[in-house]
């Protein structure tokens, strides 16, 4: 910090403001313009309906009445609303789940090759989705994916099935493929919260008789619960606005059958490309579905923070009974 | 006793080897079928999809990169990236320069209200930005892409570099403040250079979103001659739809820059990368 009043001491009437407001301004109007206001905006919006020529006219809550009373509307949200929660959940238990594993066992004592794995998980993160998504779009390929001629080259023919094809797998592949790329994140955000943990708390626990997964269980995952809070949010944050992913291994429509349809290619069928078989983006509509996501996830995150940032001081999580 | 424990931690690494190199396996074999069949010539990638080309094809490449418009968007690309970094570390380094220094209320709450941004996924007020961009005259253009990608950036630049620039000890600066400097003087002779690494770290952060952002190039621009890497690549996939050692040669040319330059420097990447996340 610098002590600027040594000079200056009492002399301006707005204190220091006038002084700063230079410095600050080109980036307050910025992001004050392109983010601030658009976010606050489309809430705005959700409430009128915008004509061709940009007029507007206010119409209440007929953007959400026809959003949620009109059958069919109501029929891709909620199938939307429902595969986004599946999306997360399959999030949740394979990237976020194995990131802890990686992390507990990439900080093993006498590890060779750490730092190699490390760079090897982190390296699809790096990659965009949409390459991810193109490249496993071809291994899954079911005439003549990699994966279907490697299933057949080890006679596992059963198991080559069009896993993107089928509706009742297609989510479950595109959400899969999603962590598989990810999964490096949480992985270096619990390698971080792990090296934070002292190391004493673990030699008492050896010299007591603690077996590695008794002080797993009963110091890391404790003392992980911020951090795991944190990667709980992003992962909820990046799923609700999830798009690419579908977008490059399905389609827009969420095939087959609507079956990948997530909110984020919603919101981009109803307010920028305009749903089969109109054709029209219906901005208003579209404000709609992006205020109750918005809704939804400050909620979420509200939530989530509340469960993990609660009672941190008491290492003991509550109902379950050691073994 | 000891001995004991030594080989149960040994036991515990075959264990943890065993994990993490199946993982490694499972991340490399995709990545090695791109690569190694955009070398093959198109019949020989179903013959044998998994070994080195037998007989080695460039021609793909030199397709894809003398016919297609694929030099072009990756220009487009780069310059998009390149121009919203810099003003992204530009302004955010005389804001967080601000922020760091002036000790008022206004200033707290304007830290606060750059701060919440680092949340807000800027995607759900996309009808609003379209409206805004087209109203602008921006749209089909390359120009869209700055503001958006420039606001987005702002928050983790002003939490990284504030906190950063808190941190300063005041002795650096001192002799130059009773010498008169003023804070411009201070800010572009001491702050800037003391801020390299924190500068470093923003940079690595908006990098890859914004190199591998498909989104806002997909609402905002469908002429050729202004589309980014991305949003070209989805063209192009749909182009060579039967030719995959097309496919995979632009599918290789678009992952193989970011792969080289985060192997090149993997530190800095997972520390930028994961910056905003850590702490907040």
């Amino acid at each position: 910090m610098i002590d600027f009043n040594i000079r200056s001491r009492g002399k301006a009437l707005l204190g220091e403001a006038p002084r700063w407001a230079p410095y600050l301004i080109p980036a307050l109007v910025l992001y004050s313009t392109f983010m601030a206001f658009p976010l606050f905006d489309s809430v705005r919006l959700s409430f009128f309906r915008a004509g061709a020529v940009g007029s507007r006219e206010f119409i209440g809550f007929d953007n959400y009445v026809r959003l949620f009373a009109v059958k069919e509307n109501a029929l891709r949200y909620w199938s939307a609303f429902a595969n986004t929660w599946y999306f997360f959940f399959v999030h949740m238990a394979v990237q976020n789940v194995l990131g802890i594993l990686f992390a507990v066992l990439l900080m093993e004592k006498g590890l060779r090759g750490a730092s190699f794995y490390r760079t090897v998980i982190f390296i699809p993160a790096t990659l965009a989705v949409l390459v991810v998504g193109y490249l496993w779009k071809l291994i899954l390929n079911p005439q003549w994916g990699a994966l279907t001629l490697f299933l057949k080259g080890v006679s596992l023919d059963f198991l080559a099935e069009p896993w993107l094809g089928e509706p009742k797998y297609a989510l479950t592949a595109v959400s899969l493929v999603s962590a598989w790329q990810w999964v490096g994140m949480p992985t270096m955000m619990f390698l971080a919260g792990i090296q934070n943990i002292p190391d004493d708390m673990y030699e008492s626990a050896e010299i007591a008789g603690a077996s590695k997964l008794q002080s797993f269980r009963y110091i890391t995952l404790p003392m992980l619960r911020p951090v795991l809070g944190i990667v709980a949010i992003l992962t909820f944050v990046g799923n609700f606005n999830a798009f690419d992913a579908v977008f490059a291994m399905e389609n827009v429509n969420g095939a087959p059958l609507y079956s990948t349809d997530i909110m984020g290619t919603f919101f981009y069928r109803v307010g920028i490309a305009g749903q089969h078989p109109v054709s029209i983006p219906d901005p208003g509509m579209g404000a709609a579905v992006a205020t109750t996501t918005f809704a939804v996830l400050a909620l979420g995150a509200a939530l989530i923070l509340k469960a993990t940032r609660e009672d941190t001081a008491g290492a003991e999580p509550a109902g379950r009974k050691p073994k | 006793m000891k001995s004991l424990r030594r080989a149960r931690r040994a036991g515990s690494n075959t264990l943890a080897h065993i994990v993490l190199s199946t993982w490694t396996v499972l991340v490399l074999f995709p990545l090695w079928t791109m690569i190694a069949n955009s070398f093959k010539f198109k019949y020989d990638i179903y013959k044998d999809p998994f070994g080195l080309p037998v007989k080695w094809n460039f021609d793909s490449y030199l397709s894809v990169l003398r016919d297609s418009d694929f030099i072009r968007f990756f220009r487009n690309s780069l310059v998009v990236t390149v121009g919203s970094i810099a003003a992204v570390l530009f302004f955010g380094a005389l804001a967080a320069y601000a922020l760091a220094n002036w000790r008022a209320k206004p200033s707290r709450w304007i830290y606060a209200f750059f701060i919440a941004g680092m949340m807000l996924p800027i995607k759900i007020g996309s009808i609003r930005l379209l409206q805004m961009v087209k109203a602008l005259g921006l749209i089909d253009t390359i120009w869209s892409l700055y503001p958006v990608y420039i606001s987005m950036g702002l928050p983790v630049a002003v939490f990284v570099l504030t906190e950063f620039i808190r941190e300063i000890p005041r002795e650096l600066t001192e002799a130059a403040v009773i010498d008169g400097a003023g804070r411009f003087r201070i800010f572009r002779s001491i702050i800037v250079h003391l801020l390299r690494p924190a500068l470093a770290t923003v940079a690595i952060f908006n990098l890859v979103p914004f190199w591998n952002d498909l989104w806002f190039p997909l609402i905002f621009i469908s002429d050729d001659r202004h589309k980014t890497l991305l949003l070209g690549v989805t063209r192009l996939f749909g182009q060579y739809q039967t030719d995959w050692s097309k496919i995979l040669a632009v599918l290789t040319l678009a992952a193989v820059p970011v792969i080289l330059l985060y192997l090149s420097m993997s530190k800095q990447f997972i520390k930028g990368l994961t910056a905003g996340a850590v702490k907040g």
